[in-house]
């Protein structure tokens, strides 16, 4: 068994959505959070096809369909950067080059820490505060560079206190 | 009941809780109790007010005093000054970005004073977390009025004669569409909302769910009798979190107050509505994507027809329909048809919610009639595009959308209009580019979005639109040739006729529209290889003036490919084949010297 969930968690997981087939979404984005690698193992996708009693393939139709999803694991922070126009307008681009520098690592990327992916996604909304990141479900706008690296030092001090 | 002398407003929607509103709230709270006042002050927390950019916002009433940008650090003397003294702090008060005046009263700000907000018209005024409150603000009257004194029929009649139409992008009629469902017959019918929001620049329908999410429930439930369907879903973005959250809670307290569930109001009718979450695909706004989403399938569309009102989820009638949509039903039934029907134009009545996004001062949510002109929205509520630039265009419909042009301002917006100019309402994402925006580079990247997003199903939208891109790229690049927009429009007009579904049939119009207004822009990379806008890379060149240039050689230290060379106190020079256009000479420079062109 891949470290990081156990098979009973996911079997609660699936119990919660009373192990309805057309819950298959909210099931694999809840074992992608509880993951804390934010991804969905081959392994788990198997006791989801079991479980809902589908084809292993209709559960990667739908982990590879939808954009939230990642069948590789990500750091325990992924860092998504709109890269829509409302952002790209403002100069979303100057905001990707922060966070590279600040971290160290390039687009699409994980640092060695295993702490944070930084990846582009399309416009989740934010665009009043526009140029936004959102990390996990917290979203981050207006962002200068002071204020990047103020918000990844707050995420690198809580991951230490759950140490 | 308790009696507050003040109330104080703090929005808790997403672009005031990114700014930090939780944290006033928190300390405004405890400044509150520490000072005995917490019997006396009430603090509410809300949905949006629309001015996001200068969260967080906080409105005191009974005066109605406007605060912006609210730091913790300004509480204590909020509090001292305002709470206790009486008097407002007029540093922390609305200033016109153009005239610096400040205005008190939330009213007299022109930002609102233009508007017209239905829609909107419980965000930011109440608690959405607390049902009781929308009930105060006659929210489940329209409900009640519906199940007591009207048939479905009434019902549906009444929606039509508003002259309400699809908020989400279509305009189509939504009481003609509620009859179709009507007239299936079935054992079994659904009602869908359509909260899968993903226009690059829209935002409204969050701003809803977060700030009067009753609304939404209260129109599902009328919309459930008026077809006779018991179920209904709520298709939500994951990523709006805040939205799903605020959704869960208030469907718990309809329930437990008996507005949803089993036999509502006595009248034998049977309404449950569930969540269900999107994952990631834009393609799922499509109405038939969003049913296969609903059933736990890839979203893919599916040919029209049938049309989902007659076989929609799992095969049964199903009526979808747009948050904002939705948020007007309740408000028609309550006021009458008539009362919604003169507002707006001929076709298109009520208001319509824009988002405003990108080079304008006031960014945030708006509602106004139908049929203002786009001068009013950018330059008496947006406040006109910052630092002095120029206005250039502004993008409705998003990624299916196209630009309004400065010569266009004073078309009044309505769908027709938008459609007769070459754009669309889409679901009212306005972004504003000014003259520094490429339009050629804009359009590239409304297709971009597109082209990633494609599904894959259909030929024309998943190839046509990537060699569509290929071309956009190449004429950024400086690598254009003259044949690339005869090529372009070809294969435009092939999508357009041939995708089978909307993303694909609409993803040419922005590079259609861009073409059509700003052709001059294309020719310049094509021909000339230049970038009026100077926003293309490889199409920039950098000089440095002579004249202006001191010779202190911080250009060329700074300069990362070493491509500056020139001796102290005399001019430097760049090496235009070793730059690679970074800017950072330019932005370095204290002369003014360096100029991109």
């Amino acid at each position: 068994m891949n470290d990081g969930l156990k098979k009973e968690q996911i079997l609660g997981i699936i119990e919660k959505k009373n192990g309805e087939k057309e819950q298959i979404l909210s099931i694999l984005m809840e074992i992608q959070k509880e993951s804390g690698k934010n991804y969905v193992d081959k392994e788990w996708a198997r006791i989801v096809a079991d479980e809902l009693g589908i084809p292993l393939t209709k559960v990667y139709d739908v982990l590879t369909f939808y954009a939230m999803f990642s069948t590789e694991p990500r750091g325990k922070y992924v860092i998504e950067v709109c890269n829509s126009a409302p952002c790209h307008v403002v100069n979303g681009s100057a905001v990707v080059q922060m966070f590279e520098e600040e971290l160290g690592i390039k687009m699409g990327e994980t640092t060695a820490d295993g702490l944070f992916t930084l990846q582009y996604v399309p416009c989740f909304g934010a665009c009043d505060i526009g140029p936004a990141v959102k990390i996990g479900e917290k979203v981050y706008g207006n962002l200068t560079k002071e204020k990047v690296t103020e918000l990844l030092n707050s995420y690198r001090e809580v991951s230490t206190c759950q140490k | 009941m308790e009696f507050f002398r003040s109330h104080v407003l703090i929005c808790t929607g997403t672009g005031c809780t990114s700014s930090g509103s939780r944290l006033v709230i928190s300390g405004l709270r405890k400044e509150l109790e520490e000072r005995n006042l917490e019997k006396e002050i009430r603090v509410v927390e809300t949905g949006c007010f629309g001015f996001c950019n200068l969260g967080p916002i906080m409105v005191v009433y009974p005066e109605g005093v406007f605060y912006c940008q609210v730091k913790l650090e300004d509480i204590k003397e909020i509090v001292e000054e305002h709470f206790v003294k009486g008097r407002p702090v007029k540093r922390l008060l609305y200033s016109d970005p153009n005239t610096e005046v400040k205005t008190q009263e939330f009213e007299n700000i022109e930002f609102f004073k233009h508007q017209k907000r239905i829609a909107l018209s419980n965000c930011g005024s109440i608690n959405p977390e607390k049902i009781e409150e929308y009930i105060a603000k006659d929210g489940y009257f329209a409900l009640g009025k519906v199940l007591n004194e009207m048939t479905p029929l009434d019902v549906i009649e009444e929606i039509k004669k508003s002259g309400l139409r699809g908020r989400g992008g279509g305009g189509f009629p939504t009481g003609v569409k509620w009859g179709f469902a009507y007239k299936a017959k079935a054992d079994q019918k659904y009602i869908v909302c359509n909260a899968d929001e993903g226009d690059p620049g829209a935002f409204m329908d969050r701003s809803v769910l977060e700030g009067d999410p009753h609304s939404v429930l209260e129109a599902m439930a009328i919309a459930g009798y008026a077809i006779g369907a018991s179920q209904g879903y709520v298709y939500v973005r994951a990523e709006y979190p805040i939205a799903v959250e605020r959704l869960t809670l208030a469907i718990k307290q309809a329930r437990n107050l008996g507005l949803l569930g089993k036999n509502i109001f006595g009248k034998g009718f049977d309404f449950e509505i569930d969540i269900r979450l999107g994952a990631g695909a834009f393609v799922c706004g499509e109405e038939t994507a969003l049913l296969t989403s609903i059933e736990g399938k890839r979203g893919e569309p599916r040919p029209r027809p049938p049309f989902p009102a007659n076989s929609g989820l799992w095969g049964k009638p199903t009526i979808i329909n747009n948050v904002e949509t939705l948020a007007n039903v309740a408000r028609i039934i309550r006021n009458g048809w008539e009362w919604f029907a003169s507002m707006g134009t001929e076709k298109s009545k009520g208001t319509k919610v824009f988002a405003l996004a990108g080079k304008i001062n006031n960014t945030g949510l708006i509602e106004v009639p139908m049929g203002t002109t786009l001068r009013t929205i950018i330059y008496d509520i947006g406040g006109g595009i910052p630092n002095g630039k120029k206005f250039k265009a502004a993008q409705t419909g998003g990624p299916s959308g196209g630009c309004i042009t400065a010569e266009l301002m004073d078309t009044p917006i309505d769908y027709d209009n938008l459609i007769a100019i070459g754009s669309m309402m889409g679901s009212g994402g306005l972004i504003v580019m000014d003259e520094d925006t490429c339009m050629v580079d804009i359009a590239r990247f409304f297709l971009e979005f597109t082209q990633e997003e494609s599904c894959g199903k259909c030929p024309p939208c998943r190839i046509g639109t990537k060699r569509m891109l290929e071309i956009l790229t190449r004429i950024c690049e400086g690598k254009g040739v003259p044949e690339d927009l005869e090529t372009l429009e070809t294969l435009a007009k092939t999508i357009k006729s041939t995708a089978l579904c909307g993303l694909g049939q609409t993803s040419p119009n922005p590079v259609l529209s861009t073409l059509r207004y700003f052709r001059h822009e294309y020719e310049a990379h094509i021909y000339n290889k230049k970038c009026p806008a100077g926003v293309c890379k490889a199409l920039l060149s950098y000089e440095i003036d002579p004249e202006k240039c001191r010779g202190c050689g911080l250009c060329a230290r700074n300069c990362p490919v070493d491509a500056i060379s020139g001796k102290i106190k005399e001019p430097f020079v760049i090496d235009n084949d070793k730059c690679i256009k970074c800017g950072t000479c330019m932005e370095k420079c204290k002369f003014g010297a360096i100029s991109r062109k």
